[in-house]
């Protein structure tokens, strides 16, 4: 249940992001300054933590499609369902790490100042 | 011929639309995890997401395949997620009308970021003068 859960949520936050992400890139039409504008959002710290989300979502969704795609073409698939479930929960976080360290490495910085401040 | 889901009736059980629904978010999620994942790698670890600018865009896109490569991904991505949504709506929506009004509306929205992706796509100025720094300033 839970990962049919997951499942349904994610991909419909992949899709509203993807409804969004093709409106950004459309902003290619209306010249570099307008683009590069749109692009700066996706600078910012917050919008840098929700791409984390995006990537998060991203990443269970596919590796817990393997699982569903194996469910139904192997015979066996049924009895090893939960055990799938947890693989893909972990291959989805061990693949998360490099892509936070990524996307949050240019605002370390940041980071620190504030978590130091609020830490004060 | 297509056949829908309408909530009414039999459901189709083997053949008709609901069969290559099945079958198509299977095919698409493959072929979707690897060109994702390779597309999340280009955008946001060898390059960071303040320099995918304008000019970045104008670089990749000197090769056709690029574009070739996003259409493929904005196409695959854009029918799964909305089959995704279709589906969605008929679980939890058992109103004729509001079946008939979200299903369309969900139709027509998806012809319309098709269209405004793959438009995006085609006329993006092939090898534009004027490139110069390509991350964003700080």
């Amino acid at each position: 249940m839970w990962s049919w859960l997951l499942h349904r949520v994610s991909g419909l936050g992949i899709l509203l992001f993807l409804l969004i992400h093709i409106v950004d890139v459309s902003l290619l039409g209306f010249g570099p300054a307008v683009y590069d504008d749109g692009i700066a959002i996706f600078d910012q710290v917050i919008v840098r933590l929700l791409s984390l989300a995006l990537v998060a979502a991203v990443l269970f969704h596919g590796f817990n499609g393997i699982r569903i795609m194996v469910i139904d073409f192997w015979k066996r698939g049924v009895a090893y369902q939960a055990l799938m479930f947890v693989v893909a929960l972990v291959i989805s976080v061990v693949g998360f790490l490099p892509f936070a360290y990524f996307i949050l490495q240019p605002v370390i910085p940041f980071l620190q100042t504030h978590a130091t401040s609020l830490i004060r | 011929m297509i056949r829908i889901a309408t909530g009414y009736g039999k459901k189709p059980s083997v053949g008709g639309f609901e069969t290559f629904s099945w079958y198509f978010f299977r095919v698409s999620g493959i072929v979707l995890i690897f060109m994702v994942i390779i597309h999340l790698i280009v955008m946001h670890a060898t390059t960071d997401v303040a320099c995918t600018t304008y000019d970045f865009v104008a670089i990749r896109y000197e090769n056709p395949l690029w574009r070739l490569y996003d259409w493929v991904l904005l196409t695959l991505s854009l029918l799964h997620g909305m089959n995704g949504l279709r589906i969605v709506i008929d679980d939890y929506v058992h109103t004729r009308g509001a079946r008939l009004a979200l299903m369309s509306t969900m139709g027509v929205l998806t012809l319309a970021f098709f269209m405004l992706g793959t438009i995006t796509l085609i006329t993006f100025p092939y090898a534009p003068a004027n490139l110069g720094a390509v991350c964003l300033p700080h």
